[in-house]
């Protein structure tokens, strides 16, 4: 099992000026599943990446990226591995087919080898009509899946996404989304780190979830909320919610959370609470089940992170 | 920290060779154009007022130091402005880190790249001293390589700027305190004899006075006096250049 594990991180620690950004992370990807590397701003997940794809040597602990220790051998184990980056970087000066052709060279690939596999790219990019387009013109999102069309010149086993789909629209999400599944669909193992839970519960087959860069949470979607979290939520809001919950909320739960105007309950049985609640007209309430964000929120806090 | 170096740099020589082809024609007149002008300028304007210097006519001797200063401006302009943009503006650097090509490669193709392009300027200028009849012979043709070399020098210094460089306005520094005084120390103008004995010595280390006293003999037909020294200069500046840019780079994005 480990033989084949596209990727194995072990108690990786790299620290900046003292401060650790990564404090003894350990997981493991199994080939063929989509692994999110979920955290809040400065959890560690970006120096991560990093030092997965040997851009930054670790401060101690092993990593092994399609079988090559990395650092000493990233440069052969990322011959193998499609990146999307968090920032466009892509090339500017650049038509759409050529932004591929110049990524694919620096893969040592051949321009006929390239321009054969380039149309079949923009296809799945769904840019074939914008082969000769200036990227200036391009959308965000289309630039996003040209970005992605680029980590896919080389035909990598692994993709390693950072942040997919930040300030695209919600058509263009999806259209990222629907690509991703297409590719695990094919065998690909992808790796992705997000802030979005509903693009993670989509997408992942696991999740870790990182803070202070340390692991604090590892599983599929399902089991996390499962045993993380209460299985319901009552979200109180309206006039006098935040007295309500000062005085009351005890009575209903464990756990209530007051975050700006709404109070977060979560209960085991929403029935007790919901009944209390229909006396009072003036709280507005909303019942759902939990779900992903709120076992990231329970995990990590609500306080914010810049 | 020795450089770790591979084919690979070769494609980002060519990701940048792509993008000049595109804009080929404003580029060359754009490298042509600025030493045109000081040239005829000056060379006409300036040369009527003087007899000769050191045995040439005043337009022939600022010629051939202009081949030696335009190589060094377009080597630093191509790494300085361009290659900032590359590396910070546009992180071209990082999309090809993430490809099998490691940072020396980015570093050394960005290098050969910027020693191509003020090659070319420096051989356009050059074409412009034979086209006038100013060069004396086939030995004049020698002076290709040595362009090569002083725009790889250029290259590499220019480099150390980009590795260190927090903003475009940074570069204003490097041009103000060391590019155009290196014009004006080191022979383009007038012979650095000229100059005070201490300012001399001084003028006779930088890199641009090796260039000039390379190329001047080999265009007018003469051997230069001590070739060794001065390509060596060249070369041990090169490699000292480039270690220290490689260096502060992978300080900078490698961290």
């Amino acid at each position: 099992m480990t033989e084949t594990a596209p990727l194995i991180v072990d108690r990786l620690c790299k620290a900046y000026d003292g401060k650790p950004a990564v404090a003894g992370l350990s997981f493991a990807l199994e080939r063929g599943e989509c692994f999110g590397l979920l955290g809040p701003n400065g959890a560690g997940k970006t120096t991560t990446l990093r030092c997965c794809l040997g851009l930054t040597a670790p401060d101690s602990g092993t990593i092994t990226l399609l079988g090559e220790p990395v650092p000493a051998r990233a440069r052969e184990a990322r011959a193998r591995v499609g990146v999307v980056p968090q920032f466009d970087n892509l090339d500017p000066d650049f038509t759409a087919a050529e932004n591929l052709l110049v990524y694919g060279r620096y893969f040592g690939l051949s321009d006929a080898t390239l321009w054969r596999r380039i149309p079949d790219l923009l296809e799945f990019a769904g840019l074939a009509s914008k082969a000769d387009i200036s990227l200036r013109t391009l959308s965000g999102g289309m630039k996003r899946r040209l970005t992605l069309a680029r980590a896919l010149v080389n035909d990598p086993e692994l993709l390693v996404l950072d942040e997919p789909t930040t300030g695209l629209d919600p058509q263009a999400r999806h259209m990222i989304w629907n690509r991703l599944k297409q590719l695990l669909a094919t065998g690909k193992t992808i790796l992705l780190t997000t802030h979005f839970m509903d693009e993670a519960e989509r997408l992942c087959n696991r999740l870790a979830i990182v803070d202070d860069g340390r692991l604090i949470a590892l599983g599929t979607p399902r089991t996390l909320i499962a045993e993380r979290i209460e299985p319901q939520v009552v979200e109180v809001y309206g006039e006098g919610a935040d007295a309500w919950a000062a005085e009351q909320a005890r009575q209903f739960t464990r756990r209530c959370e007051v975050s700006g105007e709404t109070a977060f309950c979560y209960v085991e049985d929403a029935a007790p609470l919901l009944a209390h609640l229909a006396d009072r007209p003036q709280l507005k309430t909303l019942h759902r089940p939990a779900n992903l964000e709120d076992v990231f929120l329970k995990l990590t806090g609500r306080e914010l992170r810049d | 920290m020795t450089p770790q170096l591979s084919r690979r740099a070769f494609a980002v020589w060519r990701r940048n060779f792509l993008v000049w082809k595109k804009l080929a024609m404003p580029s060359m007149l754009g490298n042509l154009a600025d030493p045109m002008i000081y040239l005829f300028g000056l060379g006409y304007g300036l040369g009527s007022l003087l007899p000769q210097v050191d045995g040439v006519s005043y337009i022939a001797f600022l010629a051939t130091g202009t081949i030696c200063a335009s190589t060094m401006n377009a080597a630093s302009f191509e790494t300085l402005y361009s290659g900032f943009s590359r590396m910070h503006v546009q992180r071209s650097w990082e999309a090809i880190m993430n490809a099998p090509v490691s940072l020396d490669d980015v570093v050394a193709g960005e290098c050969m790249w910027a020693a191509t392009k003020a090659s070319l300027a420096g051989a356009a200028i050059l074409l412009v001293v034979i086209l006038l009849g100013l060069a004396a012979g086939p030995l004049a043709l020698l002076t290709l390589p040595v362009i090569f070399l002083t725009g790889l020098c250029f290259a590499a210094l220019g480099l150390i700027m980009t590795a260190l460089a927090p903003s475009y306005d940074f570069f204003m520094y490097y041009f103000t305190l060391f590019i155009t005084p290196m014009v004006l120390l080191c022979g383009v103008f007038f012979p650095i004899e000229q100059l005070p004995p201490l300012v001399q010595a001084i003028a006779n280390w930088l890199p641009l006075s090796h260039a000039v006293q390379l190329v001047r003999p080999l265009v007018f037909g003469e051997l230069p006096a001590s070739p060794l020294l001065h390509i060596g200069a060249l070369l041990v500046t090169t490699a000292a250049a480039f270690w220290l840019a490689l260096t502060l780079a992978r300080r900078r994005l490698l961290k």
